[in-house]
């Protein structure tokens, strides 16, 4: 079935309503998580077992003064929360979300609409994805840059090292599944592994790699150099205070969101119908799985120095991606 | 009809943009305008059914070049006003001229663009990067070649730089700090 302009908006509003929603819900799964792992309660006290702490932390976020430094460069200091949460969701357009489906013809207005998995559906998705995710660095950066203030440009340069770096790991560990699957569009990935088996079993280097670079560009805790309060107050965010601070939670929350997804489609099946579970289903406890796995890794395990950081991009993980993708290759060719 | 809205659209804020480049004082401005440029040149791939090439110039202009250029940025103080020294005016003079030609060249393109055949047309069953992929092998091979090389180099070049005291750790290697500060002690 063709996807219509009307489909195509209303997928965009629900990743949209959705994906935001689910990111501020993510903030709290992620205190509760992270509170049951070191043995607290977590926040208890806002409405039954603190539910309604997303409220209140949007009240907080949306009535806390927005101050801008008196050395700042205004115009992008304000736009530079704006490009971590544009980016993140422009990547997301690219992802296969949900399957396709149409809505009821008993819904007024918008019945019989055809709304299709992918808003964009463009043959090179995952290409797409990632690159979008690579110009997310922007919003650090500029951040860092325009706020006048060291602990800003500290961690503006960590953002651009860390990104840039572990851009090359992703990008090369999910060289191998590309090239077994044969094409860069994620429909055709999930259509590979609703005949394969899934590519996480036959590729579990890669898996592996994808999943410490997506960690390493989500700026997820072993690797949450950006904004270590112990080193750098707060990094780039260091002035930014009310719902520009909030912006960047919401991209950062988006392209965790992002690489979940991702790793759902390419490495764990999809949205293929698995066993007794539907696909939609299916798909939602993959994605929610890797999301827990972020928090588990958090619960676990302590941030490593920039030195350790950068050791371990160059040095580990580029030769064992670079290996793994010849090593493929020669198994294709044979 | 989209496409053509989306053209004059992403053409004009594309001039914009790199206007603000090449005429903004602020580093900060113009690292940002011509980001967002590269941004919007990507745009234009799509617009022409180069899907492929579109997010190439998006991982690599916009997610390393770029980032390079605003690593190298962070050097200067990004929030003031860079005073630009104009000693050569011939070749402003020249370079202003060359690129009025160019201009009046481009627009007169369309006159003979009906005489231009594309030599290796899309086929649209097989995709972009499959495309790309064939002409590069077997056409381009020699160039594709040579440029690997001259990455190589380039990248050897860049180790050998930067790779002095390499196998030290600045971070507990007391000894390197030492030599600094003895160094701050002789100028």
């Amino acid at each position: 079935m063709e996807a219509t302009t009307l489909g195509i908006v209303i997928k965009a509003i629900i990743i949209l309503a959705i994906i935001s929603a689910v990111a501020g819900f993510g903030t709290y799964l992620e205190r509760k998580v992270l509170a049951f792992m070191q043995r607290r309660l977590g926040p208890m006290h806002v409405g039954p077992y603190g539910l309604m702490q997303i409220l209140a932390d949007g009240i907080k976020l949306f009535t806390k003064e927005d101050i801008i430094p008196q050395n700042a460069n205004r115009l992008i200091f304000a736009l530079a929360p704006a490009i971590t949460a544009a980016t993140a969701f422009i990547a997301l357009s690219a992802v296969p979300v949900f399957p396709d489906f149409t809505i009821p013809s008993w819904i007024p207005l918008l019945g019989g609409t055809f709304v299709p998995s992918v808003a964009a559906d463009i043959n090179i998705g995952i290409l797409f994805v990632l690159g979008m995710m690579a110009a997310g660095l922007y919003g650090p950066l500029l951040a860092g840059m325009a706020q006048a203030n060291k602990w800003g440009i500290i961690g503006a340069a960590r953002t651009a090292i860390q990104f840039l770096s572990y851009e090359v790991v992703t990008g090369l560990s999910i060289l191998a599944p590309i090239m077994i699957v044969g094409s860069l569009s994620l429909v055709d990935f999930n259509s590979y592994s609703s005949e394969h088996a899934w590519l996480m079993f036959t590729q579990p280097v890669a898996f592996v790699l994808f999943l410490i670079g997506g960690f390493a560009e989500t700026n997820r805790t072993p690797f949450d150099l950006l904004e270590h309060e112990a080193e750098v107050v707060s990094g780039y965010a260091t002035e930014y205070s009310g719902m520009r601070w909030g912006m960047f939670f919401i991209g950062e929350y988006a392209n965790m969101i992002t690489i979940s997804v991702l790793t759902a489609v390419v490495f764990m099946g999809g949205y293929n119908d698995m066993l007794f579970l539907p696909g939609w289903l299916a798909i939602i406890l993959k994605i929610a799985f890797v999301f827990f796995l972020m928090l588990w890794v958090r619960a676990s395990w302590p941030h490593v120095r920039p030195d350790q950081l950068m050791w371990l991009c160059w040095k580990v993980l580029m030769p064992i991606a670079v290996i793994n993708v010849v090593i493929t290759g020669i198994v294709i060719m044979v | 009809m989209y496409e053509q809205i989306a053209f004059y659209l992403f053409s004009v804020l594309t001039v914009i943009l790199f206007l603000i480049t090449v005429m903004s004082k602020n580093v900060l401005y113009a690292m940002t305008s011509l980001a967002s440029g590269m941004v919007l040149i990507s745009g234009f791939f799509f617009i022409l059914g180069a899907d492929f090439l579109g997010v190439v110039q998006l991982i690599v202009y916009v997610g390393a070049v770029m980032a390079l250029y605003s690593f190298a940025m962070m050097f200067f103080d990004a929030t003031r006003e860079v005073k630009e020294k104009n000693t050569n005016s011939a070749l402003v003079f020249i370079l202003g001229g060359m690129s009025a030609l160019v201009l009046v060249l481009m627009f007169a393109a369309p006159i003979f663009s009906e005489k231009i055949q594309a030599l290796y047309p899309m086929h649209p069953e097989a995709g972009n990067a499959q495309d790309v992929g064939i002409v590069l092998f077997t056409k381009y091979l020699i160039p594709f070649e040579v440029a690997a090389v001259m990455l190589l180099v380039a990248m050897i070049a860049g180790i050998i730089l930067a790779g002095k005291k390499m196998d030290q750790s600045f971070t507990q290697d007391m000894s390197v700090d030492e030599e600094i500060l003895t160094q701050k002690d002789v100028k």
